[in-house]
């Protein structure tokens, strides 16, 4: 019973972790790690609210949450209606969440593909900017869509007019870190999760924290070959030409305008003054991401 | 014109052409239409023509023995409906893209643009 009271735990401590980490400014200076934090609370969360349901159920059996499932499905009449009951919520819970993240990949996949196929069709290349998909359109936009055989980067003809040169290549080589690093990986099971509770305040703020910080590290690897004030002056100049949002019910804090709360703002402080973590810190945030993601694992092995 | 590359790019230059006709084509009357820009064999421009009209980007008639396809939806829909994904205004935040910067409010944008003055004249 000490491994699934641990397993509570853990999930109690990964929400309240996520909870105080939507709050933190200190993992804007080390995005990546930051990320791995983010991940790791994910993950901890699912596994640890599982183990609990299945831990609970299984109980009686003393051979902890693994060999406890794997003797219920072989003598399931040995619990009581309630255990039985944790264990098909635990289980169902575990499904829901798997299923869930397969529906999302089918329909990233369905709508890159369509997304792809008009960009075949209407887009085309330019010798300026070779590798980059130009769209005629007055907007200003810039996007990549994410891929393992043909990721590509399009920017609109809104967006050659608006910018300069300089500018113009700070914003490609954000677009292309976001490709090389896969970010969209990363965001896909928080979307995913937002699903599953839509209505959940907290996963709607960690989906934010987590898409400015993949911002921030595209961010980060843009200027390492050049000046990052270019990037700045281009973050400034392209947000404040885009057409206002949005439809009713997204988000996007209408008429709130407080320096805090633009995400398009802390970025440019942050590029125009870098704080980077000390490395013994982010080793430090490494460590904890580990042992968090790998503790539940561990309490799902005790046979307690 | 650039030169025509890949299938991809022969799509492009098939549909461009259809785009141009109000009343559609037959593959006879594609291929001559690019007969200037490149010499097509006429299964060439059919199996184009039979792709695109998989993907659904055309519909096609019966016309005598032939077939006469027409776009379904303009370029400029076309475009429109990329935009709108790429500015995220369809209010599904989806993972399908990555955007340099989401949209934000007219107030927002002042302040950004006060902002841009300032990093400018440093």
């Amino acid at each position: 019973m000490t491994g699934t009271a641990l397993l509570a735990l853990v999930a109690a401590g990964s929400a309240f972790g996520a909870h105080r980490l939507t709050r933190a400014r200190w993992t804007w200076r080390t995005p990546r790690t930051a990320i791995l934090l983010w991940q790791a609370l994910g993950l901890a969360w699912g596994l640890a609210s599982i183990g609990t349901l299945l831990g609970f159920g299984v109980a009686p059996y003393g051979q902890g949450v693994i060999g406890g499932v794997i003797r219920f499905f072989a003598d399931p009449h040995a619990l009581s209606s309630i255990r039985v009951a944790s264990v098909a919520a635990g289980l169902t819970f575990m499904l829901m969440l798997i299923v869930m993240l397969l529906v999302a990949i089918a329909g990233v996949v369905r709508a890159r593909r369509r997304h792809r196929a008009l960009l075949a069709l209407v887009a085309h290349g330019d010798p300026e900017i070779p590798g980059t998909l130009v769209l005629d359109h007055p907007a200003a936009a810039a996007y990549c869509v994410p891929g393992v055989r043909s990721p590509k980067v399009v920017v609109s003809a809104g967006t050659l007019e608006l910018l300069g040169p300089p500018e113009l290549a700070a914003v490609l080589d954000h677009e292309r870190a976001h490709v090389r690093e896969r970010h969209d990986l990363v965001l896909l099971p928080f979307t995913s999760l937002r699903r599953v509770f839509p209505q959940a305040g907290i996963i709607s703020r960690t989906l934010d924290a987590v898409e400015l910080l993949v911002e921030m590290a595209a961010d980060d690897r843009a200027r390492r070959h050049r000046p990052a004030k270019e990037l700045a002056t281009a973050l400034l100049r392209f947000a404040a030409a885009r057409p206002a949002p949005t439809p009713a019910g997204t988000l996007g804090v209408a008429g709130v305008a407080a320096e805090e709360s633009s995400p398009i703002l802390v970025r440019v402080r942050r590029l125009l003054s870098p704080a980077p973590l000390p490395r013994p810190l982010r080793g430090a945030m490494l460590a904890a991401a580990t042992l968090v993601a790998v503790l539940p694992l561990v309490l799902y092995a005790i046979p307690a | 014109m650039h030169p025509v590359k890949g299938l991809g790019e022969l799509e492009r230059t098939v549909m461009e052409v259809l785009w141009d006709r109000e009343n559609g084509a037959t593959a006879r009357e594609v291929g001559r239409a690019l007969a200037d820009d490149r010499d097509l064999a006429h299964t060439t421009v059919m199996t184009v023509l039979d792709r695109l009209a998989k993907k659904g980007f055309l519909v096609r008639e019966r016309e005598g023995r032939a077939w006469r396809y027409r776009p379904v939806a303009t370029k400029e829909a076309y475009v429109a409906e990329i935009m709108l994904g790429a500015l995220n205004m369809t209010g599904d935040r989806d993972a399908a893209l990555a955007h340099f910067a989401r949209s934000v409010s007219g107030d927002e944008a002042d302040l950004l643009r006060r902002v841009l003055d300032e990093v400018e004249g440093t």
